[in-house]
């Protein structure tokens, strides 16, 4: 029997952004002030989620219900070990991002920056908001919260294409928004509830075999944020964003949202035993390898840094839907992980992006010829970040895929090991270019003689180091290198945080008895 | 002992009646007060709704005898939930607007306020007479008071507005003679006028083809009245250039009004085994549906922004009518019955007149009327702007918004019915929803001119309305919120759950 603590903890979770958003557009006229409070919010509610993890890894569940929306749901937080995992992910991320946001949008003087701030906190609320979710309504009431306080950070910069991408973006998200109300609508009409379970709620009601088909295409389809391809086009295109943007939600909150209601529809709404009796296992696994695979072949035509991390995004948000596709205990498990330890490194590398384009001013791969040698740490973290996705040990990644790779074993399909692996390559092909030609290219030849034409003595003796030239870019160096080292660390220990730890509870709730 | 509660019905209707005379006299003298004296009776009249409502709620149906005549020959006011619930909601409809007025109409119509407030306190008199009254023809006669006050309203700013004015008289006067038509085929078969009356008399003679035909016209005549589609053309260019107030109550009340008379006749003068015996209500809830489709799209064709929110209305006629043609088959609590209609109603009372009073804003501060013109207004009119974001996404469906709770309840509500079409097409609306307001909000927030600066410190000079404009749009946009989590909390669903009873469609908690 699974104990149940009620607390107030998930609902103060969630007050932190909510009233850091207040209190930041408060002070929008004082940006000191105002990424105070961002900071602050940011800070408070980690502590409060982390307070959380020793109750969930007890075994028990936190429960806060406010109110009955209507018979069999109720709006409220159920907080069990998967959800958690999330929550910590964005929740912890956030702060790193606010840091980040302070240098980079100083830096670049951007404009409107309150609304930025704003949205951001808002955003957050989405994300953990879903994440806490104890059913179907409640998520969905935050899951179209993120969407749309999202877009005024996507179209941010408010040029004709940053307006297209904002469009866009909005066209495809709110669109699934609408499949996934009908999922949910059908989902209560079919069980009379939409609470998460572990067993799934679908088991056993009278609709038929092709009604649970319908449904969950419908339920695929509406959590269109995990950019699954056909469906993928919005991400790339949302990358005209500020960096912190595209980093932590389009790395995290945003799409990982979309992968995490996916595995929860899998594993909490079907579960696994129906899935497998429907056979639906095998065509999620071999839809998700498709964008797997695809999408690192679209990776590696792309010339702008950060459309490529995008298309690598893609692919990876594949993974874990790929992983918990193979209903295997280890692949589900592997999916878990995969969200927090993806998110790391993924931010990382946007986080690196985003430095080379304050400190240097470039935005294409072709262009950063020798920039290592001008950034050494912010490439060094890249470095980091990138072994990670390639799945190369003693990073984050490693862990994760070899988790992958044994639930495919487990699954006895070797077929899809064989894809794993080779989606795994493609990640190494995309990668690879882009530190070869920041530590192996050597700066342009005419560029290099202009530069020695003004400074001969400076370029003559070594390359400028370029990413801590101004004082504010420590605020853009410190996160990365925090990122980049937790990638590390959480290969060599994946119990920090205990994210190991609750993914092992949420395991054992899914399969009994394993 | 009776409780003075009791005579409040008539007294919302009278007091009104008097004040518009008053009105008229007190501006020969000073024309300013006339304003004043508006709004004073209107608070008066939205109190008294609450304890109307209170008062059935915790006591039970008021019956008010005009003269003392005993029905079915005297005339008699009925207060049950529905009526006063829809009662409480134009009242305070009609209060926040003519707040809103005052600086506007001094604004726009210099000379003819005085007249101004004395037809909109006639207006408010035949809106409230529609809904108190128990008996079918003094239900007419307040269609007709409430149809003249809005076509002199609507045609007030003179020019095109009297083209716009002239087409819905025509129209309303059709509908109206319909409306006509059907009390009279009921009256020489029963020789009744009281709608509790023919609602037992009636029963014997259902098969009666005089009875169809009654009721068949009924649906047309108050389907122009609602502007349900096909039977919409004369709403958009009524609703674009009346002033805006007014546009206001029209999309928010005088054509809800109707849907209300709607649900009256055919829940109160004919009853739910009526309904059942013929498949009409499925045939409104298809006729409803396209018009949600239609006027999405009409609504995405329009640049001009009033005129954009006019087509929303026929669209969002559509959500009420089709959550009316979805009671008789949805019987689970909380959206069982007439539940999704009357909340809808409500609803869009809130999202739509916020709209229209924000449209308005624009007029007043700068003349803008067409959504291109729209650039910079987030800065320049920062609260106003917010105002409509919200209320636009609410018509959309973001939760926790009031939208996003219709829609639900309507898609539960079908899904119930077994009708996956409409979820479709509620599904889609919402996407259509989203391509035209989402246009508006673009070119409010994010579009810049080219060759601007676009930097933290370009500060566009703020240029907002008055207060006494602004307050009444920023209480409805966070109504838009509030009531939004209130139904999801289903506070005030009890209200509705009674209507349920009343009409005897199942349900209740």
């Amino acid at each position: 029997m699974i104990g149940l603590t009620e607390s107030i903890q998930p609902l103060l979770a969630l007050l932190c952004p909510a009233l850091g958003s207040i209190l930041i557009l408060i002070s929008g006229k004082r940006p000191n002030v105002r990424e105070a409070w961002t900071l602050l919010a940011s800070l408070f509610q980690f502590l409060i989620i982390l307070s959380m993890v020793p109750i969930i890894l007890k075994g028990e569940r936190i429960e806060s219900y406010l109110f009955t929306m209507f018979p069999g749901i109720d709006f409220g937080f159920r907080v069990d070990a998967f959800g958690l995992l999330f929550a910590l992910t964005a929740s912890s991320l956030w702060i790193v991002v606010s840091i980040y946001s302070i240098g980079y949008m100083r830096a670049l003087k951007e404009h409107a920056q309150t609304r930025f701030y704003f949205c951001f906190a808002l955003a957050i609320l989405g994300a953990v908001g879903v994440a806490l979710s104890g059913n179907l309504v409640t998520m969905y009431i935050f899951y179209e919260i993120l969407t749309v306080s999202t877009y005024p950070l996507v179209a941010h910069e408010q040029s004709s294409e940053a307006l297209f991408a904002g469009r866009k973006y909005l066209a495809y998200l709110l669109t699934g928004g609408c499949f996934l109300l009908g999922a949910i609508a059908l989902t209560y009409s079919v069980a009379e509830t939409t609470d998460f379970r572990p067993g799934g709620i679908l088991t056993g009601t009278m609709a038929s075999r092709s009604m649970f088909l319908i449904l969950f295409v419908l339920f695929i389809i509406g959590f269109m944020k995990a950019a699954y391809m056909p469906f993928h086009s919005w991400l790339p295109t949302a990358m005209v964003a500020p960096t912190p943007v595209s980093a932590l939600l389009h790395a995290v909150a945003v799409v990982k949202a979309g992968v995490f209601g996916i595995v929860r529809t899998v594993c909490y709404i079907y579960g696994i035993d129906l899935m497998r009796d429907l056979g639906l296992g095998i065509m999620l696994a071999s839809f998700a390898a498709l964008t797997m695979i695809g999408a690192s072949l679209f990776a590696i035509a792309q010339d702008n840094l950060k459309k490529r991390l995008a298309y690598s995004t893609i692919s990876q948000l594949s993974f874990i839907i790929f992983g918990v596709a193979l209903l295997s205990p280890m692949g589900v498990m592997g999916a878990m992980i995969y969200i927090p330890f993806h998110g790391f490194m993924k931010i990382t590398l946007f986080l690196c992006a985003g430095a080379i384009l304050v400190a240097s001013g470039k935005k294409d791969i072709s262009e950063m010829a020798g920039i290592g040698r001008a950034m050494p740490i912010t490439m060094l973290a890249f470095t980091v970040g990138a072994l990670g996705m390639c799945g190369v040990p003693p990073v984050a990644g490693f862990i994760s895929k070899w988790f992958l790779a044994i639930g495919a074993v487990q699954s006895g399909q070797m077929v899809f090991l064989a894809l794993l692996l080779i989606a795994s390559l493609l990640d190494v092909v995309y990668f690879y270019p882009i530190i070869r030609t920041a530590f192996f290219e050597k700066m342009p030849q005419d560029e290099v003689l202009k530069e020695r034409e003004a400074k001969v003595a400076l370029f003559s003796k070594k390359t400028e180091i370029i990413e801590t030239r101004r004082p504010l870019y420590y605020f853009i160096l410190l996160p990365i290198a925090i990122t980049a080292s937790f990638s590390i660390l959480f290969c060599l220990f994946p119990d920090l945080f205990h994210i190991y730890g609750l993914a092992q509870v949420a395991i054992r709730d899914l399969f009994r008895g394993w | 002992m009776s409780s003075v509660v009791e005579h409040f019905p008539v007294l919302v209707v009278v007091v009104s009646l008097l004040s518009a005379i008053t009105i008229f006299i007190a501006g020969w003298i000073n024309r300013k007060t006339s304003c004043y004296i508006s709004i004073a009776t209107l608070l008066g009249q939205f109190i008294a709704s609450l304890f109307i409502l209170h008062h059935v709620m915790t006591i039970g149906p008021i019956y008010y005898r005009l003269g003392g005549w005993v029905p079915p020959w005297g005339i008699e006011y009925v207060m049950d939930a529905l009526n006063a619930y829809v009662l409480v909601i134009l009242l305070f409809l009609g209060l926040v607007c003519v707040i809103y007025s005052k600086r506007n109409i001094e604004h726009e119509l210099p000379q003819k306020v005085v007249s101004f407030y004395t037809i909109y306190q006639l207006l408010i008199t035949g809106l409230c007479g529609i809904t108190v009254t128990g008996d079918i023809f003094n239900m007419y006669v307040f269609i007709e008071i409430t149809c003249l006050s809005a076509y002199a309203l609507i045609g007030s700013r003179g020019k095109i507005a009297l083209k716009a004015s002239f087409t819905y008289l025509i129209l309303g006067s059709i509908g109206a003679c319909f409306f006509l038509l059907g009390i009279g085929f009921l009256y020489a078969v029963t020789g009744s006028l009281n709608m509790k009356d023919l609602s037992i008399l009636l029963p014997p003679l259902y098969g009666n083809r005089v009875v169809l035909a009654a009721f068949v016209f009924f649906i047309v005549g108050l389907s122009i009245k609602m502007a349900l589609f096909p039977l919409h053309t004369w709403l958009p260019d009524a609703h674009a250039f009346a002033p805006s107030e007014i546009s206001a109550m029209l999309s928010g009340i005088i054509i809800e009004i109707s849907t209300y008379a709607f649900i009256r006749v055919a829940f109160s003068v004919f009853t739910v085994n009526f309904i059942k015996l013929l498949p009409i209500f499925e045939i409104i809830s298809w006729i409803a549906a396209i018009a949600i489709i239609i006027g999405s799209i009409l609504a995405i064709t329009q640049t001009n922004l009033k005129r954009m929110l006019a087509y929303s209305s026929v669209a969002n006629m559509g959500y009420i009518m089709l959550a009316v043609g979805l009671s008789t088959s949805a019987s689970h609590y909380p959206w069982s019955g007439l539940t999704p209609a009357g909340m809808h109603i409500l609803n869009h009372a809130l999202m739509k007149s916020c709209l229209f009073l924000v449209a308005g804003a624009f007029i007043y501060k700068a003349n803008l009327w067409e959504i291109k013109d729209f650039q910079g207004l987030g800065r320049r009119m920062p609260y106003t702007s917010a105002a409509f974001v919200i209320a636009a996404l609410s018509m959309i469906g973001v939760p926790p918004s009031v939208g996003f709770v219709s829609k639900l309840y309507i898609i539960l509500a079908s899904l119930e019915a077994k009708q996956f079409v409409f979820v479709a097409v509620l599904l889609l609306s919402s996407l259509l929803n989203l391509v035209y307001f989402w246009r508006v909000i673009e070119t409010m927030y994010m579009k810049v001119e080219e060759g601007t600066e676009r930097t933290h410190t370009s500060h566009v000079p703020r240029d907002e309305i008055p207060l006494s404009m602004l307050i009444p749009i920023l209480t409805l946009s966070s109504l838009c919120i509030l009531m939004g989590i209130l139904w999801l909390m289903k506070i005030p669903i009890p209200i509705l759950s009674r209507v349920n009873v009343l009409f005897g469609l199942v349900g209740g908690p």
